[in-house]
């Protein structure tokens, strides 16, 4: 998250007269102090608003705890995890990216699908549908082994093609 | 400063005081000399030549045009509740209210559409979210975090919007998978934190819009979409530090990069489109509760909270059923077989749940229009409906005239040439044209319609 902030493209020109003083104190245009004061104005007065709820509490920690889990948690594990990939498959992009493609597509339904792959709620789940939770998991491991078997699929295709491609080339 | 980066400049914004601190000066200097140790190894650690702002701007165009749709069907899913009649939760949102309206009847595919959309861009958007989000994160590791007021301010705004748009996914994702793990109430969260997540989405827009035009004209997009991952290069420097300072090789082009986000998008939408259809490709949602059918036959759509969850029991729908009706001071009830015996209207209607699933039926049952002459009152201007569930969130809804007086307007008593199966409502359910789900009251034991003279 967090860009650096765009116009502190407010300081053009060293611009005389209070204006010029707030823009070069503050660090952007007088506009973007308004916006963001907006903003946080909002946000805070929502947020009085839930401080009476019982739960609030957890609201905020959910609310921090999305944006720690995805930039300090869930980033890191999937870069370091691409790392690995890349420390294995060294040079060979082609692979690497044959794995990439099905691994993250095991991990976006994973992450999106979550709770019915690991059966958060099964009694709401049931007392809603009618039935249990029990088909995600199988459904969700089929779907991602599909995801690498076609990979795999249109690798070894390519693979074959560029041998056959490189061998007809060598022959003329 | 550990890096040297190219500070704020070209596109108008050259900076004044070259370094572009704020006041007080020597603070934010000496915040930038304080460096804790390590920055500059992570600074150095960013290598994917892909980063930078047009790869940003073109995730950023997609968020830009489809978030505000999903913003506006969010909405439109409080108002589909009636909040006129207080049964929008939450209820108590000081002036965060909306202008009131009566949901409209017509279309009657108008809330299948509105909350089908709701729940399906939402989930088709993760990876547009994680690929923005992958493309500006080393910023978040930046040294100094911040140079001037305003860019304390406005990093604390994104983390409203980081926050804001994280939480509402968490919510929503956990909500249609009935997974209520969070411990808080799902309407107060996701109605309050859309709030704080427009805003500080509005915002942004705003600020970085000029950026967003810049960085998109700098490449053509046919252009970028025709160079392989062999002749991708990494963007010149650019003034907010997005192009990483020591770039490696490209393993992905850019037009790769694009692909595996939209690739990643259509995935999930293949597999969630289902719950909004009807026929055998329902079966796609295979990882969502309504892909599956609860059963066969004329009954065997999905249901949205079974009987024995709700605790009707059997002898409560047996023939001694009745239906009160109330009216301007009169009560009239009705066994199952009088009302059979009223006039019968068919309808085809959809039944749509907040949860963005839907489905079309065929529906068989007394008109509300003549339920409301009977109990005296033809011309109303409200319907309290209550339920034999005698507990739960939904066990009376209230209908606005219109709902009461539109054609296909039902107190069904049979669906697709049948009667309707206990997990439906049996002995009778509300279906009202394009209202939402939760608000077709089923078991309905009392319907009391007030008057327009009622007041
Ligand atoms: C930018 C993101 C989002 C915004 C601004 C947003 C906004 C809203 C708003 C304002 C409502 C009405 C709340 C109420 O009636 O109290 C709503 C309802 C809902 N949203 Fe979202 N939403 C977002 C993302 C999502 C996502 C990703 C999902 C899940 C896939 C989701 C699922 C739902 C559901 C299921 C409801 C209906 C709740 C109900 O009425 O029972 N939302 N949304």
């Amino acid at each position: 998250m967090a860009e650096r902030a765009g116009p502190t493209a407010g300081r053009d020109r060293p611009t005389a007269g209070r204006a010029g003083r707030l823009r070069a104190a503050y660090g952007a245009a007088p506009w973007h102090l308004v916006l963001v004061t907006a903003v946080i104005v909002l946000a805070g007065w929502v947020a009085l608003r839930l401080a009476q709820e019982a739960t609030f509490g957890r609201m905020l920690l959910w609310f921090v705890g999305a944006v720690i889990a995805h930039d300090l948690v869930l980033f890191p594990v999937y870069a370091s995890a691409d790392r690995v990939l890349r420390a294995v498959v060294r040079d060979r992009v082609t692979l690497l990216n044959h794995l990439r493609v099905p691994a993250l597509g095991t991990a976006l339904l994973f992450v999106v699908y979550s709770p019915g792959i690991l059966r958060w709620g099964e009694t709401t789940h049931e007392a809603a549908t009618g039935q249990t939770q029990r088909p995600y998991l199988v459904r969700w491991l089929v779907l991602s082994a599909a995801l690498f078997l076609l990979s795999g699929a249109t690798y070894g295709l390519r693979a074959a093609l560029g041998r056959r491609g490189s061998a007809s080339r060598a022959r003329r | 400063m550990p890096v040297s980066r190219p500070g704020p400049s070209g596109s108008g914004t050259r900076a004044t005081d070259a370094d572009g601190y704020g006041a007080p000066r020597r603070f934010w200097r000496g915040l930038a000399q304080h460096a804790p140790p390590g920055v500059d190894a992570v600074e150095r650690s960013w290598r994917s030549p892909l980063r930078g702002p047009w790869l940003t701007a073109v995730y950023g165009s997609v968020l830009l045009v489809a978030l505000p749709l999903v913003i506006i069907t969010g909405l439109l899913d409080y108002a589909a509740y009636g909040p006129q009649f207080d049964q929008a939760f939450p209820t108590n949102v000081g002036w965060l209210r909306l202008p009131a309206f009566d949901w409209p009847t017509r279309p009657s595919w108008l809330f299948r559409v509105t909350q089908g959309l709701h729940v399906t861009l939402g989930i088709v958007l993760v990876p547009v979210v994680l690929g923005k989000l992958w493309s500006v994160l080393p910023k978040l590791f930046d040294w100094p975090p911040a140079r001037s007021l305003a860019q304390v301010l406005e990093r604390l705004t994104l983390l409203l919007l980081v926050g804001g748009i994280l939480f509402q996914i968490a919510t929503g994702l956990l909500n249609i998978q009935y997974s209520y793990v969070f411990g808080f109430d799902f309407y107060t969260a996701h109605y309050f934190g859309a709030w704080i997540f427009t805003g500080a989405f509005v915002a942004h827009v705003i600020i970085k819009f000029p950026r967003l035009v810049t960085a998109l004209r700098s490449r053509p997009l046919g252009t970028e979409l025709r160079t392989p991952r062999a002749a991708t290069r990494p963007e010149p420097p650019d003034p907010d530090g997005l192009v990483a300072a020591e770039p490696g090789p490209a393993t992905v082009s850019r037009r790769g990069a694009v692909g595996l986000v939209g690739g990643g998008a259509l995935l999930l939408a293949v597999v969630t489109i289902g719950q909004s259809l009807d026929g055998p490709l329902r079966r796609t949602a295979l990882l969502l509760p309504r892909g599956r059918q609860p059963g066969t036959g004329p009954n065997g759509f999905p249901v949205n909270r079974t009987v024995a969850a709700a605790g009707v029991r059997p002898e409560q729908t047996d023939a001694s059923w009745r239906l009160t009706l109330r009216g301007g001071g009169r009560t009239v009830t009705l066994d199952r077989p009088g009302l059979l015996a009223m006039a019968q209207h068919t309808a085809d209607l959809p039944i749509s749940c907040v949860e963005g699933w839907s489905t079309r039926q065929t529906w068989t049952g007394v008109r509300l229009r003549d339920l409301a002459a009977l109990a005296g009152v033809a011309d109303p201007a409200s319907a309290r409906v209550s339920s034999l569930e005698k507990a739960g969130l939904f066990r009376t809804a209230v209908l606005a005239p219109n709902q009461i007086l539109d054609p296909d307007s039902l107190l069904a008593l049979r669906v697709n040439g049948v009667d309707l199966a206990p997990d439906h409502g049996y002995p009778a359910r509300v279906i009202v044209p394009a209202l939402p789900g939760v608000h077709c009251t089923k078991w309905v034991a009392e319907i009391d319609f007030r008057g327009q003279a009622d007041g």
